[in-house]
């Protein structure tokens, strides 16, 4: 084990600050400093706010990562971090301090993209990914299926969401119900004492219409507008909004969506193994429901732990960790940070 | 003593050595671009450029002394971490130093043998939103005033009022036809010299190092990130 390769992650794409360690497919470090705070009271990230927040966390959540793995940056073979997509200036101190750790410490460094990272961070708990695989991409910012033939040098995207997000769905839904910013997991936790059928919520990009044309998209700003509907008309009628049923019933609309659509694109594809990555994975029914439904089909459904699902440092040192073993070329000094960075770019 | 000077604060790019002995500081390479919008992409480079030129490795390194701004956000952000991470990596102090303080040290210490300016010096550079960031200086480079950031009408009434005879810095030559004052050419961006300078009495007793925050001077533009809109609008 200790002849495999030590990787650091450093993630700065949106208000988390992490850093990682790991050695080949083993965490031993990931270490996370949040300034999700911050944003709290505007409903969302700012992103100066969360610049700021990068700037003075990185170097004390570097030192508690190492000091955690027990590992110094001599010690280190490699520093990937992300390098896009996320808020520009927030991506960007990250991406300066990778730099100024691999200049010093006269390592490499890979600058990485985060949604790819949001697939490989499963190898920590589960192993090396069987490919091909089918990535079930459900985040804040991104919901998007993923053919991953080669990890290291590119998925093929299948399809994506013409509108919001899925977390952004989260986010707006809690909102509109009173529930905190981030929304995902106080919907998660009203949703249990509610009843997922107490209402149909329209299900986004299903009708036999929509399926010629957007057969692995998603839509969810159709299901928004439904809750939001709903919500009003019981306030402007005077009575009580049953803040569990709501949630449970829009929580299962975006989940009964998502694995269908995913289950779908891996017999379409003939795959047997689905991921799933990105901060509403850690969505409790979503997990439910895809083992569920893939089981029946025979399809093994891989899932990290819900911390590992939400923004961090491990799931960039996970990627990092690939790229090296797959001999992979580093980035250059002058490697950029991209705010739009594709998903069909791994590695810069 | 080597020290790594960097500055981000405005558009030059800044990555420099500095030989800190008992009595001086001498040069010992510098890398300057001019370019708004690529701190990210330029600095690292230029620090690797540097240390090979001086066939220095990164561990002769003794401190690094970075400008604090003030400046647009973005960019001097990737000076400090530069600076920070460095530091953290070697062990090594990190000293800040007010970056339009470099420049009014630079004009009331000329160099080159030329004459230091005669009375308050201004030293202005851009901050954008047709402001300047701004400081006043004294004959023996004292800071009088400042920072602060504000337009270039308003600095031109407190650089009256302090009796400024001279204006340095970008930030004076793009707004000169408003402060109406005398401008020094050549002194546009904090030079790593005299950032150097400044620091040298710090370097040479071992003070502990600063962490290293910038000189915002004004609040984040609380507006959350494009793409959460209102739900039905
Ligand atoms: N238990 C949960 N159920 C549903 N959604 C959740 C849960 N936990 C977190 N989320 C959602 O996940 C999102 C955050 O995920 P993540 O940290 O991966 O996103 P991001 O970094 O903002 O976006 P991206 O990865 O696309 O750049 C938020 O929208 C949040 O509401
Ligand atoms: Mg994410």
């Amino acid at each position: 084990m200790a002849d495999e390769p030590l990787i650091l992650g450093i993630e700065t794409s949106c208000d988390e600050t992490g850093v990682g360690v790991v050695r080949g497919h083993t965490l031993l470090a990931d270490a996370l400093a949040s300034s999700v705070d911050e944003h709290a009271r505007f409903g969302g990230v700012v992103p100066e706010v969360a610049s700021r927040a990068h700037l003075e966390a990185i170097v004390p959540t570097m030192r508690r990562a190492l000091d955690d793995a027990g590992v110094t940056l001599a010690d280190i073979d490699a520093i990937a971090v992300t390098a896009g997509p996320g808020l520009a200036g927030a991506l960007l101190v990250g991406v300066a301090a990778a730099k100024g750790y691999a200049l010093a410490a006269e390592k490499p460094v890979y600058g990485v993209n985060h949604l790819a990272a949001h697939v490989a961070v499963d190898t920590l708990e589960h192993g090396p990914l069987p490919e091909p695989a089918i990535a079930l991409l459900v985040s804040g910012g991104h919901s998007s299926l993923l053919l991953v033939d080669d990890l290291a040098t590119g998925v093929t995207p299948l399809g994506a969401t013409i509108d919001d997000a899925a977390g952004e769905a989260f986010d707006k839904v809690a909102r509109l119900l009173g529930l905190p910013f981030p929304g995902g997991p106080p919907i998660d936790r009203e949703a249990r004492a509610g009843s997922p059928d107490a209402i149909t919520f329209p299900r986004g990009l299903t009708a036999p219409k929509d399926l010629a044309a957007h057969r692995f998209d998603f839509s969810f700003s159709g299901l928004k507008t439904a809750v939001a509907r709903w919500v009003e008309a019981k306030q402007r009628a005077g009575e009580p909004v049953p803040v569990p049923d709501v949630a449970a019933s829009f929580q299962e609309a975006v989940c009964d969506v998502l694995t269908g659509k995913a289950i779908a694109a891996c017999r379409d594809r003939g795959v047997d193994t689905l991921v799933l990555g990105g901060g509403v994975a850690a969505n409790s029914r979503l997990r439910a429901l895809a083992e569920e439904r893939a089981a029946k089909q025979g399809i093994r459904v891989r899932v990290p732990r819900p911390k590992l699902c939400t923004d961090n440092g491990a799931m960039v040192a996970a990627l990092g960790s690939h790229l090296v073993a797959a001999g992979v070329a580093p980035s250059r000094l002058d490697l950029p940070a991209d705010s739009a960075m594709p998903l069909t770019i791994v590695s810069v | 003593m080597l020290v790594l000077v960097l500055d981000s604060s405005t558009p030059a790019v800044t990555a420099a050595l500095a030989e800190i002995t008992a009595h001086a500081v001498a040069p010992r390479g510098e890398r300057s671009v001019v370019d708004a919008r690529a701190h990210g992409e330029l600095l690292a480079p230029q620090v690797s450029e540097v240390l090979a030129e001086a066939g220095a490795r990164p561990a002769d390194l003794a401190a690094v002394v970075a400008g604090v701004g003030p400046g647009p956000f973005t960019g001097l952000r990737v000076g400090l971490v530069t600076a920070a991470s460095m530091g953290q990596v070697l062990g090594i102090p990190t000293y800040g130093v007010p970056s339009l303080d470099a420049i009014g040290h630079a004009a009331t210490h000329p160099r080159s043998g030329a004459a230091p300016e005669a009375g308050p010096v201004l030293a202005a550079t851009d901050a954008r939103r047709r402001e300047i960031y701004w400081a006043v200086y004294d004959l023996a480079g004292e800071r009088l005033a400042g920072p602060e950031v504000d337009t270039p009408a308003a600095v031109a009434e407190r650089a009256r009022e302090l009796g400024v005879r001279v204006a340095v810095g970008e930030g004076a030559r793009r707004y000169a036809d408003i402060l109406e004052l005398p401008l020094r050419a050549g002194l546009d961006y904090p030079p790593p010299y005299a950032l150097a300078e400044l620091a040298a009495e710090r370097v040479r007793a071992g003070a502990p190092g600063d962490q290293l925050t910038p000189l915002y001077l004004r609040r984040p533009d609380a507006v959350a990130a494009a793409g959460r809109k209102p739900v039905l609008q």
